[in-house]
């Protein structure tokens, strides 16, 4: 499935000249490529053409390669969705943006008895190749309709994947490969970490991405396949389960307390790299579980499930979840929601006393 | 007696002053069961009557086409005025053949559903012109997005009668390898999308590949199909909005056959417009036709895609029939209408018209046509016998047990996988072999 692995990628990187960029522009890059490669591809959305999205994810794709590759749509999400699948019945790859996770509901039905069955109920006939990117999540003071993390809703639909990068690294080698995916993917972006690695501490001033190691993005094509996680760190005392902008957060918790945890960055969440988790929680014997999202039916629920049906026998500890409250997304009372510092230290103190 | 329910036989709400009270409109269908039906009140017009714009017409230019009724076929049995697609003798024989094909393997097909061969079953009987009439006048490589009533277009593309039968049955040899529900097609092969089974979705997807096909240069065009009911979800409007602003390649195809399962057209709006009016207010071109009227209908589809194929956009149609039948196997329509509307119909049955069309043109008679419905009833008996060698639903012949984890994703993941053999494991505890049927 993955013709260049990571490892090939790091040897390409250790010969280019090392070029620092941030999540933006490593998702702008994978884009560029991917247009450039492959005849098929073609990017819509909101705003996405001329402009170069919101966000600035696509800024210049639609002068590099013509406006019927690279173009606006109306503000229908059902539209944009149901019109990417009758794409890629046809033969395209296309690569719609939903501007805001909190955005996507109305194309719901499109994505879940749509994309997601598409190959099951033809017998593979036809397929949707959809990669749908989004920015998503919070402490970005969005209010709760440009905050959310709705990625639990889609992991529970058999049929499609979920990818949530949490470095520029990643975000470029996890989009090639989930454009180049022939299922329907959701690519969530961590829209705090666009810029920088959020730790938590947001009283602190914001470090930019350039000062981070895997902000090294390596030119040119590169994939990183899907269903892979990562090792953060390697650490004895616990694991940590988690993705997207709390990797970073997780990780400053651990340094300032001086844990020696285990980090993994799950990457995809469907499919799940499971086996880096066994191995991980049978060396450690505890796990603590964090995400930005709901506690409630959260991806959590299943990690927490997961590890305790296959690791039960390893554990020393019961696992801990870390993740946001059962509420909507407040505004000014943003931080008291997001699970920073002070909630994470409790869970590792939990965890260790136990 | 005095409606309680009546507003106005209500004390007014106190604290309001002297506003009249508001009062909730809920549309009810004119002829409930057991109630004399007359439709004189529908507007017909005069076969013939109605003009022929250039296919490269602004919308705007051609409104009145969306709200009187485009026909061919007259009181005469002749066919009339400029829509008149003066197809040839051959063409409107096979036309009719197709209709009577459908026909007859509906009513096989729903015997199948009562004698307990499968689980569900849907007609189109009144509507065969509506989906063969526009596939004819299509390009067969024309890529089509069907809803769940038009068997016309696979019956009209050549799809295999035993593939359709083995579809219903669910059996060892469908195609869908048993996954779908009976009816919900799909054949890459023959230009025709897989049937969703939720409404309306099929519409924005029409579009999109339509999009996609202006995007390559193709010369293909797509076409899709709608019931009115189903017009209300948000689908169909983003579907007609995209159609719109990218000037699409596409026809959007409305079935007016009156009734949604129970709720007759007024819940998705027809007492205050019709269903073609809809395209006007996204400047889509549109044409309301007698859907009974196979002439009408192919004529409406042919200046449809002439109008796709040369860049001046998308056609909404809509086509305004009745569903003689229920809505599938699964409602009794004696339940919630009158058993009188289908004798009433002003605009009659699409097979007998057309029949009588060919007669009055002395390309058709009586006895020919009654030995054509034979073949057509010899043909699917004995196709249906065929299809029943590799099973019926319920009997044991389906498809390998591991069919059910393929295709969730391209490669099989290790969670599935695991549930596989767990799937497998019960099936063995059960029958102490993986293969009880063989």
């Amino acid at each position: 499935m993955s013709d260049q692995t990571e490892a090939a990628a790091a040897a390409a990187s250790d010969t280019a000249p090392e070029r620092r960029l941030n999540m933006i522009e490593a998702i702008n890059e994978a884009l560029d490529i991917m247009l450039a490669r492959d005849p098929d591809v073609i990017i819509m959305g909101e705003d996405v053409g001329y402009f170069g999205g919101v966000f600035r994810a696509t800024a210049g794709l639609q002068a590099r390669h013509g406006k019927t590759r690279v173009f606006d749509t109306p503000i229908s999400e059902c539209g944009i969705i149901g019109v990417a699948v009758g794409m890629g019945a046809y033969g395209l790859r296309p690569v719609p943006e939903i501007q805001f996770a909190d955005y996507i509901y109305p194309g719901l039905d499109q994505l879940i008895s749509e994309a997601a069955r598409l190959r099951y109920r033809s017998a593979g006939d036809f397929i949707a190749p959809l990669t749908v990117r989004s920015p998503f999540g919070g402490g970005i003071f969005g209010g709760q309709t440009h905050s959310q993390s709705p990625e639990a809703i889609f992991t529970h639909v058999s049929g499609l994947k979920t990818v949530i990068p949490s470095t520029p690294h990643d975000a470029k080698g996890l989009l090639i490969a989930a454009i180049e995916d022939n299922d329907p993917v959701i690519f969530f972006e961590p829209k705090r970490i666009y810029n920088g690695p959020f730790t938590g501490f947001y009283d602190k001033p914001v470090e930019p991405w350039k000062k981070h190691a895997d902000s090294v993005v390596p030119e040119g094509y590169y994939r990183i396949p899907l269903g892979k996680a990562r090792i953060v760190r390697a650490g004895e005392a616990m694991t940590v389960l988690t993705y997207g902008t709390m990797v970073h957060v997780a990780e400053a918790v651990c340094t300032a307390k001086g844990v020696d945890a285990e980090i993994i960055d799950l990457r995809t969440l469907v499919p799940l790299d499971i086996e880096a988790i066994e191995a991980s929680v049978e060396k450690t014997g505890r796990c603590m579980i964090v995400h930005e999202a709901t506690r409630t039916s959260g991806f959590g629920a299943e990690l927490s499930a997961l590890v305790t049906e296959r690791c039960f026998y390893h554990l020393e500890a019961p696992v801990e979840r870390v993740t946001g409250f059962d509420t909507p997304y407040p505004h000014s009372l943003e931080w008291a929601y997001f699970p920073g510092p002070i909630r994470i230290g409790d869970a590792i103190d939990k965890l260790l006393s136990e | 007696m005095a409606d309680p329910a009546d507003p106005a036989n209500q004390p007014a709400p106190a604290g309001e002053g002297n506003r009249p009270a508001l009062a909730l409109h809920v549309p009810e269908p004119n002829y409930r069961p057991g109630d004399t039906v007359d439709f004189s009140d529908i507007a017909i017009g005069t076969a013939g009557a109605q003009p022929r714009p250039d296919e490269s017409a602004h919308p705007s230019q051609m409104g009145e086409l969306a709200y009187s009724l485009i026909r061919v076929l007259g009181d005469d049995d002749q066919a009339h005025g400029p829509w008149n697609p003066r197809l040839d003798p051959e063409t409107l024989r096979q036309m009719l053949g197709h209709m009577a094909m459908v026909r007859a393997f509906d009513e096989r097909m729903f015997r199948g559903q009562r004698q307990g061969k499968t689980s569900f079953y849907m007609k189109c009987t009144g509507e065969e012109a509506t989906s063969i009439a526009p596939a004819m006048a299509l390009a067969s490589d024309d890529m089509v997005f069907p809803s769940y009533r038009q068997q016309g277009i696979l019956i009209a593309r050549g799809y295999p009668l035993l593939d359709m039968i083995n579809q219903i049955y669910s059996n060892k040899a469908d195609k869908l390898k048993g996954r779908q529900l009976p009816i919900m097609y799909s054949s890459r092969d023959h230009s025709f999308f897989s049937i969703s089974g939720n409404l309306a979705t099929q519409t924005p997807q029409a579009v999109g590949w339509a999009m996609a096909s202006a995007i390559k240069g193709d010369s293909r065009i797509a076409a899709t199909w709608v019931g009115e009911g189903s017009t209300a979800e948000g689908d169909f409007h983003s579907a007609c909005t995209f159609a719109a602003v990218y000037n699409a390649p596409v026809i959007l195809n409305i079935v007016n056959n009156q009734w949604a399962i129970s709720s007759f057209s007024g819940f998705a709006g027809a007492e205050r417009t019709t269903f073609a009016a809809r395209g006007l207010g996204y400047g889509i071109a549109a044409l309301r036709v007698d859907g009974n009227d196979a002439l009408a209908c192919f004529a409406a589809a042919q200046w449809a895609a002439n109008r796709a194929r040369a860049n001046h956009g998308p056609t909404l149609i809509e086509y305004f029939t009745y569903r003689a039948e229920g809505h599938s196997t699964s409602d009794d329509p004696s339940g919630y209408r009158s058993a009188q509307e289908r004798e009433e119909w002003p605009l009659g049955d699409p097979v007998t018209r057309l029949k009588a069309h060919l007669i009055a043109i002395g390309e058709w008679d009586e006895q020919r046509h009654a030995g054509m419905d034979l073949e057509c009833a010899e043909l699917v008996k004995a196709t249906t016998k065929e299809a029943e060698k590799n099973g019926i639903l319920g009997h044991g012949l389906h498809h390998p047990f591991h069919t059910m984890f393929e295709d969730v994703y391209e490669e099989l993941p290790w969670h599935l996988e695991e549930q596989a053999d767990q799937a497998i494991r019960e099936r063995i505890a059960k029958f102490g072999t993986e293969r009880p049927f063989g």
